[in-house]
């Protein structure tokens, strides 16, 4: 192609220490069109955009505007440079009104007008605080005070999610438009079906690398799929877990029923089972309302709608004590939300002991160590450094997070994302762990951002996605495929039906 | 964040003595203070003997009980302010109360300010999530400005302080103060309190991470309040064991006391930020903030000087002896 590229991004890394985010990514966007980038959990897709908008610097790579080596290591020379986002979270600061907001950032207020009322918003009071504007209205704000400095690049970051139908339609619809002018956006987003209605070619990043580049074209959906997943797609579909299938067949009895559970703006109506002896996998793409659907059962937060019985009974968790004392545990993902980290290892696990009223008294200390000291075995936590949880690696600070529930003999772990950031071996005895626990009866629900622990692990995988429940998968077709179509909200049966990009005749045409 | 763990014999000699004052933070206080004596000693010969002894621990004792105030809100990153006026409250009341009543029942009715104090101060903390900074300066003011109505009311009737408490606060028998017969037994109740019991356990862990109390099920403001009214008994009962040591009645008797209560707690290695600490360290930071103010006074230097001098020694000795326990 003869066009000169508007942004052009090549070998860009970004390192974290030992861990590498980004490792070889690129992107060329072409003037006038809307870009998609595309990649699942963890791939990279937030790492590059910070890059691109100066909120982090890149290890390595270059990038060109307009054919140029532009400066862009702070949000503010991004901006210089014509890159804008807009994220995920609005960006206006609550105790400004709006006036002040666009101020801050030397947007002109005309233009500014213009696009609110070309999005859908015509009668915003601009003396307004940014905090008493509804959440949906913000996200519309941040567009329009991007639009209005009429940007060569705008980085639209799930600017859909959280938005009502006919918002989030105007939106789209500004957003097609924006591209006809000849200037670009790359558009985020988890949806396919605003990706085919929108955009004109997609990057795909898998681990850290840009894996391809391809045409929006119907169809298409299972070819990027392809590409997120990689070589696994073909090979793990075969790898079945026999005591798994033997399960399946003698599950208990209900432990927790969730019906039509609904909370905030996330999670819309939510219904699934979670039976004594299972290990049920949630699995979900970033921001599905997982961690809502977490925090409710766990007690954290009160659901808006929907009921959960714990054991038959409807169940009201107004504090995290009512669900431990139901024998629901909640292992957070992030371990420094649950250790108290000054604190040795015994302290930490026998933490619940002590939380009731009535067990503030003198400690049994031998009984205490006693019930430490066998789950501490049972976890094979390293202890040379158990003065002091914080002096411990993030795999025996896990271990110790979950070792507190099993001392405390919880009947239900909510684990999410437990594995997250550690190493394999450790991870292999979580997993052993969790089966051993629904053996003796016990469930576990247990979210995972890697999807190839769902078929180590579980019995059944629950996808959610929009704050819904949009399949249930057993676990003998749960491999990494499906379930990355299912997350990503496309029918499991057959590649024929996937209806969101219609007709199935032209063959896409892809750049690897 | 994960730093793994060395096996001791492999490490250096500097690091090896790092990770045992680490480990045995109370080691350096002792050298610290054992050295301050010495200091005393050889600049006035003689002046350590069996009665100074006394006499030291004698003013150690209303600073130490304080400071186990400030421990233990400090151990779940709070602090008291109020403890000077539950304090003060408590010991005017008891002088002037003596007056009408007998000892016991002055001494409780003297204590009802403190536990008024104590409530509002965990209310406010635990429930409306007050900084107890604010918090407990807020109803220190309160509770002074009451102080000063009641007085008015018993101006006329004078004062008289129990002999029981004079005997406690002033008396030695066989070498030993009196009032170590008070102190010995709550600070063993304080240690227990903070090693043996899940309550001591709650403090710790709400200091070092709140949320994850949360999660395993601790309602914050049951601990909080339970604290914070523990804390202004315990100033109320230093109030009592104060006024039978000075024995003139005062608005502001306790006041003085209030931030080397809180510097005592410093010194003795309780994180003002929470989850770390021990009264152990605290009663040494207490002595050797005794001691200081002993070793000063000797050195015949003017007011202005000396207390230039002691803030100075307390920003040091706490500067450094945070870096020598600290293993990072």
């Amino acid at each position: 192609m003869a066009e000169q590229p508007l942004l052009e991004a090549t070998g860009v890394a970004k390192r974290y220490g030992a861990v590498s985010a980004l490792k070889n990514a690129s992107l060329t966007v072409l003037p006038g069109e809307v870009h998609a980038l595309m990649g699942a959990n963890g791939a990279g897709k937030s790492t590059l955009v910070k890059i691109l908008t100066g909120a982090i610097s890149s290890n390595a790579g270059r990038i060109l505007v307009r054919g140029q080596e532009r400066d862009i290591r702070s949000p503010a020379k991004a901006r210089l440079a014509g890159l804008v986002p807009v994220y995920q979270e609005p960006s206006l600061i609550p105790d400004l009104d709006v006036l002040s907001n666009l101020r801050l950032t030397r947007t002109p207020v005309e233009p500014f007008r213009e696009w609110i009322k070309e999005l859908g918003v015509p009668d915003l009071d601009l003396r307004e605080l940014a905090r008493d504007v509804p959440l949906a209205i913000q996200r519309v704000l941040d567009l329009a005070r991007a639009l209005a400095v009429e940007p060569d690049v705008m980085l639209l970051d799930e600017m859909t999610a959280a938005l009502p139908a006919n918002l989030a339609e105007r939106v789209l619809d500004v957003v097609k438009r924006q591209s006809q002018t000849g200037r670009s956006v790359i558009f985020i987003s988890h949806r396919f079906v605003e990706i085919a209605a929108l955009c004109d070619r997609a990057t795909v990043l898998r681990d850290g690398e840009t894996v391809g580049v391809v045409d929006i074209a119907p169809g298409i959906e299972e070819r990027i799929v392809e590409l997120m997943l990689g070589a696994k797609v073909e090979k793990k579909r075969v790898a079945l877990k026999e005591a798994n299938e033997e399960l399946a067949g003698h599950a208990g009895s209900t432990r927790i029923a969730v019906r039509n559970l609904k909370v905030g703006t996330k999670l819309h109506d939510v219904s699934f089972d979670l039976k004594d002896g299972e290990v049920a996998g949630v699995v979900a793409l970033e921001g599905q309302g997982q961690d809502e659907l977490f925090a409710a059962l766990a007690g954290s937060i009160r659901p808006d709608g929907g009921t959960i019985e714990v054991d038959g009974k409807p169940a009201q968790f107004h504090h995290p004590v009512d669900a431990v004392e139901q024998g629901i545990a909640y292992v957070p993902g992030d371990r420094t939300e649950a250790l108290a980290m000054q604190q040795s290892v015994r302290e930490n696990i026998a933490l619940p002991f002590s939380a009731a009223f009535r067990n503030w008294g003198p400690i049994r200390m031998a009984r205490e160590g006693a019930t430490v000291q066998n789950a501490i075995e049972r976890l094979q936590i390293d202890t040379r450094a158990q003065r002091e949880v914080q002096r411990l690696s993030g795999g025996n600070q896990q271990k110790v997070t979950i070792a507190r529930w099993i001392a405390a003999d919880a009947r239900t772990l909510l684990c999410f994302d437990p594995t997250r950031g550690i190493d394999v071996g450790t991870k292999q005895e979580i997993y052993k762990l969790l089966r051993q626990l629904a053996e003796q009866g016990k469930s576990v629900l247990f979210y995972t951002s890697e999807l190839e622990e769902v078929q180590l692990v579980c019995d059944r995988a629950i996808v959610i996605f929009g704050g819904k429940v949009v399949d249930i998968l057993p676990v003998q077709i749960a491999d990494e495929a499906a379930l990355t179509r299912a997350a990503y909200g496309l029918s499991r049966d057959s590649k024929a039906e996937v209806g969101v990009l219609a007709e199935p005749h032209s063959a896409p045409e892809a750049h690897p | 964040m994960s730093i793994s763990t060395a096996l001791p014999e492999q490490a250096p000699l500097g690091r090896r003595i790092k990770r045992f004052m680490s480990d045995y933070p109370l080691v350096p206080l002792l050298i610290l203070l054992v050295l301050l004596v010495l200091v005393l000693q050889m600049l006035s010969p003689g002046i350590v003997n069996q009665r100074w002894i006394a006499n030291t621990i004698k003013f150690a004792i209303p600073l130490a009980l304080l400071a186990g105030c400030q421990t233990m809100t400090m151990l779940t990153g709070g602090i008291d302010l109020s403890v000077g006026t539950a304090a003060t409250m408590a010991a005017f009341i008891v002088a002037t109360q003596g007056v009408m009543y007998d000892a016991p029942t002055a001494m409780m009715i003297a204590l009802i300010p403190a536990v008024i104090i104590g409530f509002a101060n965990g209310i406010g903390v635990g429930v409306f999530r007050v900084h107890p900074l604010i918090m407990t300066l807020g109803t220190s003011l309160i509770g002074i400005g009451c102080l000063q109505v009641y007085q008015r009311t018993v101006i006329a009737s004078g004062a008289k302080v129990p002999e029981f408490l004079i005997w406690l606060g002033t008396g030695v028998t066989g070498g030993f103060p009196n009032a170590l017969l008070l102190f010995v037994p709550v600070a063993a109740l304080l240690l227990f309190i903070q090693k043996r019991t899940g309550f001591g356990r709650l403090l710790y862990a709400i200091g070092d991470n709140e949320r994850a109390t949360r999660l395993a099920g601790v309602k914050y403001w049951q601990v909080i309040l339970a604290l914070y009214m523990l804390s202004s008994i315990l100033a109320g009962i230093m109030g009592l064991l104060y006024i039978g040591l000075i024995k003139a009645p005062s608005l502001s008797l306790a006041e003085p006391l209030v931030l080397p209560s809180v510097a005592a707690a410093v010194i003795g290695g309780t994180s003002i930020f929470g989850g770390r600490g021990s009264y152990t360290g605290t009663i040494v930071g207490a002595l050797i903030l005794t001691v200081l103010t002993t070793l000063l006074t000797i050195l015949q230097m003017p007011e202005g000087a000396r207390r230039m001098l002691f803030g100075a020694i307390v920003l040091l000795v706490t500067a450094a002896y945070l870096r020598i326990i600290e293993d990072r």
